[in-house]
């Protein structure tokens, strides 16, 4: 069996008084692609949000082995996992440039230059864009940005929060083509939580599904995405 | 032409000394979008511990870099004890406490140095550099302007080209970002405080340093409106906007004071009345200013 990046087990998450996530347990593989689906307000935001530290959580959240419930976002990101939020990952009022650089702002090595010219000839729009606002970008260029950002930091485990969302169909099935390519060609393990369920499936190894803050149904993607009864009750397609 | 002038380079004298105090209040309004109201007073103690080290015999700049640092020292705590606790999203208590702090440092000061002014050395030299007709450009005036100069060009860099500069500026854009790439964001915003406090001390040493001031504590009061002002209308969060905006409200300062007067009895502490009606104009008409990028929400 593979090495465990991220190892969750009756992981519980609200805001307040609110309890969002009743005890959930998955877990994501090196190298894997996880996709977490589920209707609006299944908790999936709050999953992410969970493992980031970044609200109320109880249970256990283990990255590469080590326990990380409890811990700041700030040094939860230092120990290797990369967050995209939903909708707003990029600094919009600084320069691409300046967002790449503070997507390595954890690191140390003198290897930065180099990854950031190798994400130029990855996305050579970024390099075109270099000087420009992130801001001013399109919402696809902005979301290749965000990914990018996001692994300046070398991370063992990237988070993306619906990568789809607000996005135009065509610009969609072009950054999911792209996260595919960066599973495949990078070894990026990653952890993605979607509501288009067919594009998902479509580059996942294993797929969750959430429903009001529990886990439902879990199986390999292909089962999944083939599975009438899941897809009817669940995925709307 | 003569007055016209000297009224010019009476806008470019008070101006430079509000886009100071400007500038310090848009780097803590770029980090918290809070309007710090106890800057001025910070910039006055850190102007009277400057008066006192020179009091004790310390070389007058040298004074002004330690009373800067001390200062800085000095907010770096208060963010950390009285601001860092809030909820930054929360903006009356943070108000609330900056006006607290405002009162504080206010009495402290007049109990330790009493109300009566006193004078503080010229950090720039007496006398004019230029004198056209009837006109004086004071050698203060000068000092003031490159002083402005300086400090900007200064903070471009730290903010530019220094990796706690890049921390300020991404935390300044985007709070939940910031932490999602590991920065600490409360030292980070406490860097923001320390630096304005260092920014406001030399502004409330320079605009005291005018041989027609003297320094006492609630000198920087009617600043901080003229310098709240001139933020506004640069846009809260540019720290040139502020510049150009001080000098702007310098010069409706100085210009109105002197050719209201010629028509009707305007009493000269109307300008302070200038200031507030142009801080409501901005407000009304154009809320980010001039150079500023987000709408203003809540103040």
């Amino acid at each position: 069996m593979s090495e465990r990046v991220l190892d969750v087990s009756g992981l519980q998450a609200g805001y307040g008084v609110i309890q969002v996530l009743h005890g959930i347990d998955f877990h994501v593989n090196e190298g894997e692609v996880v996709v977490i689906l589920g209707a609006n307000g299944a908790g999936k935001t709050t999953t992410l949000r969970a493992i980031c530290g970044m609200i109320q959580t109880s249970g256990s959240v283990k990255l590469n082995g080590t326990e990380i419930v409890g811990a700041k976002s700030a040094d939860i990101v230092r120990r290797g996992v990369a967050h995209v939020p939903q909708g707003r990952g990029t600094f919009p009022e600084l320069s691409v440039e300046d967002n790449l650089e503070v997507g390595a702002y954890t690191r140390t090595d003198n290897e930065v230059e180099a990854d950031m010219e190798r994400w130029y000839e990855t996305y050579p729009v970024l390099y075109e864009r270099r000087t420009q606002a992130a801001g001013s970008l399109s919402g696809g260029e902005q979301q290749m940005l965000a990914v990018a950002r996001a692994l300046m930091s070398r991370p063992s485990l990237l988070l993306l929060d619906e990568p789809s969302l607000g996005l135009a169909p065509l610009i969609v099935e072009d950054l999911f083509e792209r996260f595919a390519a960066l599973n495949k060609e990078q070894g990026t393990t990653l952890l993605v939580v979607e509501q288009n369920a067919q594009l998902a499936l479509g580059i996942a190894d294993r797929g969750y599904v959430l429903a009001s803050g529990e886990i439902d149904v879990e199986g390999p993607a292909d089962e999944l995405i083939n599975d009438d009864a899941i897809r009817r009750a669940y995925l709307g397609v | 032409m003569d007055l016209f002038l000297q009224r010019l380079f009476d806008a470019l004298s008070n101006g430079s000394t509000y886009a100071l105090v400007a500038v310090a209040l848009v780097l803590i309004f770029k980090a918290t979008t809070l309007i710090n109201f106890a800057q001025g007073e910070m910039g006055m103690l850190g102007a009277f511990f400057a008066l006192q080290m020179w009091l004790w015999g310390v070389p007058m700049w040298i004074a002004m870099v330690i009373a800067m640092i001390l200062s800085a020292i000095l907010a770096a705590g208060i963010e950390r004890v009285l601001i860092r606790p809030f909820d930054p999203a929360d903006h009356l208590p943070l108000v609330i406490i900056t006006l607290g702090l405002f009162l504080l440092i206010n009495a402290a000061a007049a109990i330790v140095w009493r109300f009566d002014p006193r004078s503080f050395p010229n950090l720039f030299g007496d006398g004019n550099a230029i004198s056209i007709g009837g006109a004086n450009l004071g050698w203060y005036t000068v000092g003031t302007i490159i002083t402005v100069v300086v400090v900007l060009s200064l903070l471009q860099l730290l903010l530019n080209r220094t990796k706690i500069g890049l921390a300020f500026r991404a935390v300044s854009s985007n709070l939940e970002s910031s932490e999602l790439v590991g920065i600490r964001v409360g030292p980070t915003l406490q860097f923001g405080w320390a630096l304005a406090a260092g920014v406001g001390t030399l502004a409330a040493a320079v605009f005291v340093a005018n041989p027609i001031r003297q320094i006492e504590p609630s000198i920087m009061l009617r600043v901080l409106i003229f310098a709240a002002a001139a933020a506004a209308l640069g846009g809260l969060d540019s720290l040139w906007g502020a510049v150009v905006g001080g000098l702007a409200i310098g010069l409706v300062q100085s210009v109105l004071v002197q050719y209201l007067n010629e028509w009707v009895s305007f009493p000269t502490t109307m300008s302070l009345a200038a200031a507030v009606f142009v801080l409501m104009l901005v407000l009304i008409v154009r809320p980010a200013g001039l150079f500023g990028t987000n709408a203003v929400e809540r103040v």
